[in-house]
């Protein structure tokens, strides 16, 4: 019970993206479609839930000075790993994400788990706490990429509902992305904290 | 020539923030005060020529294949490099502290957060794995290049910090609705500025 509490404080109370603003190059970068922004809301849940199972494991023998060096390193190999994961099974969207892989390493959502949870609490909490968060951080970036390809492309997950002609193609390039989570946020806001 | 389309392309085309996404975290958290974005632009500056160099070197002698160990070590690339940009900044902050107190001060506490700017990684890993036009044919830059075109990446950086500060000391004198109070306002000006530096596409290919 404890431990779907956990997840479901990720999904929504504590929404990586939403709430605590956390890991924003990759939530801007990568949604210029539905499909791009679960592959790497999925990609990020994967690192971070192993590597907040790794770190919880390893943290009672950290010395307490190198702390952050060997989480990033910890991190890191999990990096390396997702990248030939993908590399080998899905080349076409590791190339479409491309340098945004890597820099899974930086995203401040992981090392900040990692800081904030994982290092005090147990393998199992982690791994939990670890999905919850990713759980929020894919829903987030799905949703934001959805917004965008219907107003950039008239399409959601390749299903055109209008004509691409139709399509602003603004959205589906920088402005939009910075745009489209602003009002996001904005009805988020609304809905889930109830303010007017 | 091609140096200044390298300049022209990474501070004005490709600007790092407004349309490479890249180091949005500082870009959205330190820019309330335009001091405090000024120093900040002026930390990142310094870490960003510093770590490209550095990477640029260690990639090209110790990771490829034609380096001095003669095997292909590119899967190391991610753990090197960040392992190399968190111990430069630790370095850069001693080496600051001793012969440049005033500089120390003024940089304080955004140094040791630049570690985790995705904007230092992300054009370390850039310069060395993608292939650049700027006008002649596509090539992997050579060491010249690499240099110009962080540094010039960097001011871009700056730039874009120093005109957002200055809108946001704007916003905060305004009445505006609760729930678009914070990030949400802040990230539709910035979609305004991009939307502004867009003009700029295109310019040079």
């Amino acid at each position: 019970m404890k431990r779907f509490r956990l997840i479901l404080d990720g999904l929504v109370k504590n929404n990586p993206t939403f709430v605590l603003i956390l890991g924003m190059c990759p939530t801007l970068a990568t949604t210029t479609s539905a499909i791009n922004g679960l592959s790497m809301g999925l990609a990020t849940l994967f690192v971070l839930t192993l590597s907040n199972m790794a770190i919880s494991a390893i943290a009672p023998v950290v010395p307490d000075k190198v702390h952050i060096p060997a989480y990033i390193v910890v991190i890191a190999t999990f990096v390396t790993l997702i990248q030939f994961l993908m590399q080998a099974f899905t080349p076409g969207m590791y190339e479409t994400l491309g340098l945004f892989i890597p820099l899974i390493v930086v995203n401040c959502i992981i090392l900040g788990r990692a800081e904030a949870f994982a290092s005090k609490n147990g393998i199992l909490d982690s791994a939990c706490d670890g999905l919850g968060v990713g759980l929020g951080f894919t829903a987030a970036l799905t949703v934001l990429g959805a917004v965008r390809e219907l107003l950039g492309g008239g399409s959601v997950f390749g299903l055109q509902l209008w004509s691409a002609d139709y399509g602003m193609l603004a959205f589906v390039m920088a402005p939009g992305a910075f745009l489209c989570l602003g009002y996001l946020m904005v009805l988020f806001n609304k809905i889930a904290k109830k303010e007017k | 020539m091609e140096y200044f389309l390298i300049i022209i392309a990474a501070i004005f085309v490709n600007n790092i923030v407004l349309s490479q996404f890249l180091g949005i975290c500082p870009f959205l958290g330190v820019s309330n005060k335009l001091s405090t974005a000024s120093g900040m632009s002026m930390a990142v500056c310094f870490v960003i020529t510093l770590a490209t160099l550095v990477t640029w070197l260690i990639n090209r002698y110790f990771l490829l294949p034609e380096g001095i160990f003669g095997v292909d070590l590119t899967f190391l690339r991610t753990i090197a490099f960040i392992l190399v940009i968190a111990s430069l900044v630790q370095m850069v902050e001693i080496v600051l502290k001793k012969i440049s107190p005033s500089l120390y001060q003024a940089l304080g506490i955004f140094l040791p957060l630049i570690t985790t700017n995705c904007a230092v990684l992300g054009v370390a890993i850039d310069v060395v794995t993608k292939q650049f036009t700027f006008g002649g044919e596509a090539h992997y830059l050579n060491l010249g290049e690499t240099m110009v075109y962080a540094f010039a990446t960097s001011l871009g950086y700056g730039l874009a910090m120093v005109i957002f500060a200055g809108l946001r000391e704007h916003l905060a004198l305004n009445n505006i609705p609760k729930s678009f109070r914070g990030v949400p306002i802040a990230l539709i000006t910035v979609g305004i500025l991009a939307l502004a530096f867009m003009g700029f596409s295109g310019m040079v290919k």
